[in-house]
């Protein structure tokens, strides 16, 4: 896992809500084998019409917008367990995902690929639209180590949760198996003990 | 000090809890198929590690497989491409797999329970978000993303942070007509797609302990459509009496020995929860859904709410699912022609569910506006409804009884809804696209699906079970 540094970039604002993983990566583009090239079909039916030509009035399609940050409304990655959904959102070149809310699988698969999760209230939400919807390239600043969120251009700053054990594996770039595997001996006694 | 049930069952396997870290948490048992697995194997190959406990690991293929001609290759190169990988790598890693053309293949959160797998006080996981369904024994059951499948490869344990837990009690009786599959999505559309985000819910209270052993599945089962990662049920003589004598269940002095330990899984009287929500059985009607999400439902005789009434910032999301439905405000579903009727899923493919609909369509024939599918939950399923004789009455009808999988519930394999289509479907998620580009799908029980198919509208199956 790449160790995930500080970010400055500009936003893709997609403000819709209860956004599941069967529209971030649809069931029929499952089929492959390797984690990569998911990126290819990241909401694959809303930027694309049925006969494969762009729908122009998605964000996504939209060259006024972009950046390593996605930007959506709450209960972000609900449904499907399918950890494609966070490989597609990076294969696209994101590194955050900001909401109000998110689901608890999406949650735990972004933080295992080093895809940050970060939760702002509804009204940090509403500051970031505001601030791209006036200038589609505002930038936001995300620092990890200090977990804040500054919208550039108005100043105004956001602090979020992220677990300290998983905050110190993104910045490591470490990963649970590294973490289990180092206290195997305690798995083969608790089976013992059972 | 007194314990809710997933507290026991959790502290059971805690192998190590740490201050700042989560829970190295022991998995009892693991089941993987095709879609979600091929990653994970690949890691361990990556980083040279074996399954840890493949003995403890059950395979099968359910995701890609067609329904019909299944013995036959896979027509479509990229599924037969995986389902032939997780033979392989099976192989490879020493798990026992129960593929195509297997006796006990199947739907993974139909096997796991029919084949006596999944039993009381486990923690089990899969690579999938339903793997909720096996809570209704009694267990830890949760989905999990593929990094996770390649760490209880590697080690039998997950890192997890302990869940929050919720009491979802429904007293009470259910009236004629109504089942499980509407409790659920009663539940789902009081709390909302995003209610249980955090919990394990526990569902107790006389309406729940009255189900049988494949209705509970059916509410475990969608428990993560309210954004519950894990939904479970105090295992009772119902429980006991449905895994003795299964395959893998365990025999004479063994089960004995887990029959006593069964018994002491319940939450203590004075146990708290985070959450206790109650609601009442004979408040709910035979429920549909008219949106894009699982929340989104409704008693069939009522009206879809108004994007007026949804509080501000979800009206634009709102009017977008009910465009995507070609839904108005305000109006009724009773009535509107549905094109296709889809019975299966990990929710309602078991046996009872088919018995439910052969009884009710027995005699009767299938509109002719509407195509009927009926996919089994696994072989043994299929098998079952032959031995009874469900299949003729499912040809009479004019319903095709298809091999099983998980099929139109998805459609990753051939069995999608077209474009713009209707389809009255027992499974679980009624998101944009999810039984194919464009088709609208409206989630409902068995019952109200045999309606729909004998009619070829939104009926109330109450009034035509009133004029039998």
């Amino acid at each position: 896992m790449k160790k995930f540094e500080r970010t400055l970039s500009a936003t893709v604002p997609l403000n819709i809500e209860n956004i599941d993983t069967d529209q971030i990566i649809p069931a029929r583009f499952l089929k492959a084998t390797t984690r990569e090239g998911f990126g290819e079909n990241l909401f694959r039916d809303w930027r694309y019409n049925g006969d494969n030509t762009i729908k122009t009035d998605f964000v996504l399609n939209d060259p006024a917008y972009s950046g390593q940050i996605l930007v959506a409304g709450k209960n972000f990655g609900c449904g499907s367990s399918r950890e494609h959904a966070a490989w597609a959102i990076q294969d696209a070149g994101f590194d955050i995902v900001i909401s109000s809310f998110f689901a608890d699988i999406f949650k735990g698969n972004a933080l295992n690929n080093g895809l940050l999760p970060i939760q702002v209230s509804e009204d940090f939400l509403s500051a970031i639209y505001a601030a791209v919807d006036k200038d589609h390239k505002a930038q936001l600043d995300v620092d990890l180590e200090k977990q804040t969120v500054t919208i550039v251009s108005t100043g105004e700053k956001a602090d979020f949760e992220i677990n300290a054990y998983k905050k110190s594996c993104l910045i490591n770039g470490y990963d649970d198996i590294d973490f289990i595997l180092n206290q195997k001996h305690l798995i083969e006694e608790f089976e013992q003990a059972k | 000090m007194s314990k809710t049930l997933v507290e026991k069952i959790w502290d059971a396997h805690v192998v190590k809890s740490e201050t700042g870290f989560p829970d190295i948490l022991y998995i009892d048992t693991h089941l993987i198929h095709e879609v979600t697995s091929p990653q994970a194997f690949d890691g361990l190959r990556k980083r040279g590690l074996p399954v840890f406990r493949p003995q403890q690991t059950v395979a099968t293929a359910d995701h890609n497989v067609p329904t019909i001609d299944q013995l036959k290759p896979i027509k479509e190169e990229l599924s037969r491409y995986q389902v032939d990988m997780l033979t392989k790598n099976c192989a490879e890693f020493g798990i026992e797999l129960y593929g195509l053309g297997h006796p006990f293949q199947g739907i993974v959160h139909v096997i796991g329970p029919e084949l006596g797998i999944t039993l009381p006080g486990k923690t089990m996981v899969c690579g999938d978000s339903h793997t909720s369904t096996h809570g209704a024994f009694g267990a830890i059951a949760f989905g999990i993303g593929t990094s996770q499948v390649e760490q209880v490869f590697a080690t039998q344990c997950l890192l997890q942070q302990k869940p929050k837990t919720m009491k979802i009690e429904v007293n009470g009786t259910l009236g004629k007509g109504v089942s499980a599959k509407d409790i659920i999505l009663y539940i789902i559309s009081k709390i909302s797609a995003a209610g249980g985000t955090g919990y394990f819910i526990e569902y107790a209270g006389s309406a729940i302990e009255a189900l049988s052993m494949e209705a509970r599945m059916t509410i475990c089962n969608m428990s993560i459509e309210m954004g519950a990662r894990g939904g479970l049920i105090a295992p009772d003589q119902i429980t006991f009496d449905y895994i003795k004598g299964r395959e893998f269940a365990p025999a004479g002095a063994e089960w004995d020995k887990a029959l006593a330990y069964w018994k002491t899984l319940y939450s203590d009287a004075d146990a708290k929860f985070d959450s206790v929500l109650t609601f009442k059985a004979e408040d709910i009607s035979p429920m549909i859904t008219y949106g894009t999400n699982p929340g989104m439902g409704m008693g069939i005789q009522e009206n879809i709410p108004s994007t007026s009434s949804q509080p501000g910032k979800e009206q634009l999301s709102y009017q977008k699912a009910l465009d995507y439905m070609g839904f108005d405000d305000d109006s009724s579903l009773i009535g509107k022609p549905v094109d296709y009727v889809f019975i299966g899923s990990c929710t309602n493919s078991r046996i009872e569910d088919l018995r439910e609909v052969a009884e009710f369509v027995k005699g009767k024939q299938k509109a002719e506006n509407v195509t009927v599918w009926i996919v089994p939950g696994s072989k043994q399923v299929e098998q079952q409804a032959k031995n009874e004789g469900l299949d003729r009455i499912f040809e009479q009808a004019g319903f095709q009884l298809r091999e099983p999988g998980c099929s139109a519930c998805l459609g990753m394999n051939e069995d999608k809804i077209p474009a713009g289509k209707y389809c009255v479907s027992t499974s679980n998620r009624n998101f944009e696209g999810r039984q194919g580009p464009d088709a609208r799908t409206l989630l409902v029980s068995p019952l109200t699906a045999a309606a729909a198919a004998v009619t070829g509208k939104i009926t109330d199956v109450r009034e035509m079970l009133a004029k039998a």
